[in-house]
């Protein structure tokens, strides 16, 4: 500066060249922090789902043990009714007894014979009775059934369980030699988990799966969006467009961005004193985490809102003034409808925060350990970074991968709740 | 503060009295006593240096001061005898009947026939969809737009170029039909010869309404307007007829300013 204010006396010339290598030189270094701050971040990322993968992708694949059960008629259904609640009652752990009789028939010591049953996970009979009632033809008939091994095995088989002898061994050494026979034979294979995608939790591993879970999140989230949008628009209209600016809109303004700003779990501890102990509304229900979330995700809708409501041209709000529309026509029909993809943006960012939201959810309840898939908003439900807590919590080790194959799903929600913020903002864009 | 004005036509004709307007701004006065006749089917224009008040005057004829926020307007502005700012009047019917061009074109985001359309829609103006069809072809006819226009009634208003864009704004206006077209510093932002076509435009618009024109270009007033206010400070300073303004002013501020000694 002082250059330019001395009595003209330029700076020799190469003294100026100099201060330009200088600038270039800032410049520079400038963009070489950015690059490397975006590559920092980047790496990060990386690893983190590299990680995660790493430990997701085995809960992909259950191990399954073939067995050849007959399906004993006079055992399930002695009267040859085909009755279903007949069928569904039956003893199919005896099925699964005498089909590991028949294969091993040497073992015969009664520890050796629960050792040999233990392979199985505890929901194979369940799976046998599955299967005669879709399909009562079965009985009778002998069939090559491919039934879930335990979540040991399947540790075994993906090589994640140290093998070892010793008494705190999870397969102990004739368990070990039974396997590799059946692996010999073929009668052990990976299969897809379809299950992880389908059930609800259970205390098994290789039974759980993250439905119940991705049902719970679904309720509680269309509770928080059919509360949240609408209050949330209606109220960044009214403060931006109609309310008078004074004192007490200025007020709300500093409330409204105070609450934005508020630890989730106060408003857990809110719904838990308002909702749950004055109101009486049930425990573990999405309805009551929907609501705790929508108050969660309200600040943030209507600062989104007004944001886009104030990025309109005033030049639009004038040409509908000008040819007569009333105030509310004006909003209605041409402010709004433009500041429509700001404020879904704002809303589906908002939603997802809400989406991965877990201490609130503790205070009401929703971390109960929930086995039926919910059916509508008031049944006992969890949702999916609560059961991530759960499992994350759980000792067995086949929960470990599950745990990452469920925050797997909860990106890819999150991942498809920004797509659709895209999307949408394109869609309304396209519109005008 | 209007100086007498010898070419002052009777009452009668006059579409617009204004009668010791005041505008303020919070504690900013804007405009002074302004008294101002508008001749019914002429073109007025209001020239004056930047910040003399004249926009603001034309605003307080269809009362779009009222959305600005802590504007108050005083005195008496009366169209067609009706006062404009009488509580029982409607302020939506006034609009319909004092039509509006800004000075940026500004269409709104949408189709050629939907920007036409939405006056005529919001008003109840046409019956049918066939009368609305008539309604923006008379229009856009009118706004000199229709042959440039007709093959391309779907395509958003924003796809025009910026003369098009702002004809498109004059047949918004007429659309509903006003009796009044209020127009500040339309050609501002056009080059020569969108400029000449609107010019060429309100020219014709002058048969059918009472148009009032802010205009920063002493040519395009002298070129348009049949009548010239020129304002100054808040003050409006002297009216008259447009050959008398620019030939023959009586005050020594409005010579100045028309031979380019301020302003």
């Amino acid at each position: 500066m002082t250059e330019t204010t001395a009595p003209s006396r330029p700076a020799p010339r190469a003294k100026r060249s100099g201060r330009l290598a200088r600038r270039y030189a800032a410049e520079r270094r400038f963009r070489a922090y950015g690059i490397a701050a975006i590559a920092l971040s980047i790496t990060f990322l990386l690893l983190l789902f590299g990680s995660i993968l790493n430990q997701a992708w085995s809960a992909l694949q259950q191990t399954r043990i073939g067995l050849d059960i007959h399906f004993d008629a006079a055992l399930l259904d002695p009267d040859g009714t085909r009755d279903p609640a007949i069928l569904a009652k039956a003893d199919y752990g005896a099925l699964v007894k005498k089909a590991w009789r028949e294969r091993f028939p040497e073992v015969r010591k009664r520890r050796d014979k629960r050792a040999l049953r233990r392979l199985l996970s505890v929901g194979a009979p369940y799976e046998l009775a599955a299967m005669a009632s879709a399909d009562p033809g079965l009985i009778g008939t002998t069939q090559r059934v491919w039934l879930t091994a335990s979540d040991d095995v399947d540790m075994w088989l993906k090589g994640k369980l140290a093998e070892g002898g010793g008494k705190r061994a999870k397969i102990g050494a004739k368990a070990l030699g039974w396997l590799t026979m059946l692996r010999d034979e073929g009668r052990l294979e990976r299969q897809f988990n379809s299950a992880f995608f389908t059930a609800g939790d259970s205390r098994e591993p290789e039974l759980a799966g993250v439905w119940g879970a991705v049902a719970g999140s679904f309720f509680t989230l269309v509770v928080c969006l059919g509360l949240a949008f609408p209050f949330g628009v209606m109220t960044a209209v009214y403060l931006q467009e109609f309310a008078p600016r004074n004192r007490w809109t200025d007020l709300i303004e500093v409330n409204t961005n105070n609450l934005a700003a508020v630890p989730s779990i106060v408003f857990g501890l809110l719904g838990l004193a308002v909702l749950l102990n004055f109101a009486g509304l049930p425990r573990s229900a999405p309805l009551v985490g929907g609501i705790v979330l929508a108050l969660m995700t309200l600040p943030t809708i209507i600062i989104a809102g007004r944001a886009a409501l104030q990025a309109v041209p005033p030049s639009i709000r004038e040409a509908a003034l000008g040819v007569g529309a009333s105030e509310m026509q004006v909003v209605l029909h041409h402010v709004l409808p433009l500041a429509m993809p700001g404020i879904l943006t704002g809303t589906i960012l908002g939603a997802a925060r809400a989406l991965g939201e877990t201490a609130p959810l503790l205070m009401i309840g929703m971390v109960a350990f929930i086995v039926d898939i919910p059916a509508d908003f008031t049944d006992p439900a969890t949702a999916l970074p609560v059961q991530i807590y759960l499992w994350a919590d759980a000792p067995e080790r086949a929960f470990a991968e599950r745990t990452a194959a469920a925050i797997l799903v909860l990106l890819g929600f999150l991942v498809c709740m920004n797509l659709a913020a895209v999307m949408l903002r394109r869609a309304f864009e396209q519109r005008w | 503060m209007s100086l007498p004005d010898d070419t002052t036509p009777p009452e009668a004709a006059n579409m617009i009295v204004a009668r010791d307007v005041d505008v303020h701004y919070d504690d900013k006065q804007a405009l002074f006593g302004v008294s101002l006749d508008v001749v019914g089917g002429n073109v007025t224009a209001l020239i004056g240096p930047s910040g003399c008040g004249k926009s603001t005057f034309l605003r307080c004829l269809n009362r779009m001061n009222d959305v600005i926020e802590g504007c108050r307007v005083s005195g008496r502005i009366e169209i067609e005898g009706e006062d404009i700012y009488d509580r029982s009047l409607d302020v939506v019917q006034l609009r319909a009947r004092v039509g509006m061009v800004f000075q940026k074109p500004n269409p709104f985001p949408k189709s050629i026939y939907d920007n036409i359309a939405y006056g005529p829609r919001i008003h109840g103006l046409a019956a049918s969809r066939g009368e609305l069809d008539e309604i923006v072809e008379r229009s856009l006819v009118r706004a000199g737009l229709w042959d440039e226009a007709k093959d391309r009634l779907r395509q958003p208003g924003t796809s025009l170029s910026g003369g098009q864009q702002q004809r498109l704004c004059i047949a918004r206006a007429i659309a509903v039909d006003p009796q009044v077209v209020l127009m500040d510093e339309p050609c501002s932002a056009l080059d020569p010869i969108a400029t000449a076509r609107i010019e060429e435009l309100i020219d014709e618009l002058r048969q059918n309404y009472t148009i009032l024109i802010v205009t920063h270009s002493m040519q395009q007033a002298a070129r348009v307007s049949q009548r010239t206010a020129f304002f100054h400070l808040g003050y409006l300073v002297e009216v008259g007829t447009t050959e008398q303004i620019f030939t023959n002013p009586h005050d020594s501020r409005t010579q100045d300013y028309i031979t380019g000694r301020f302003g």
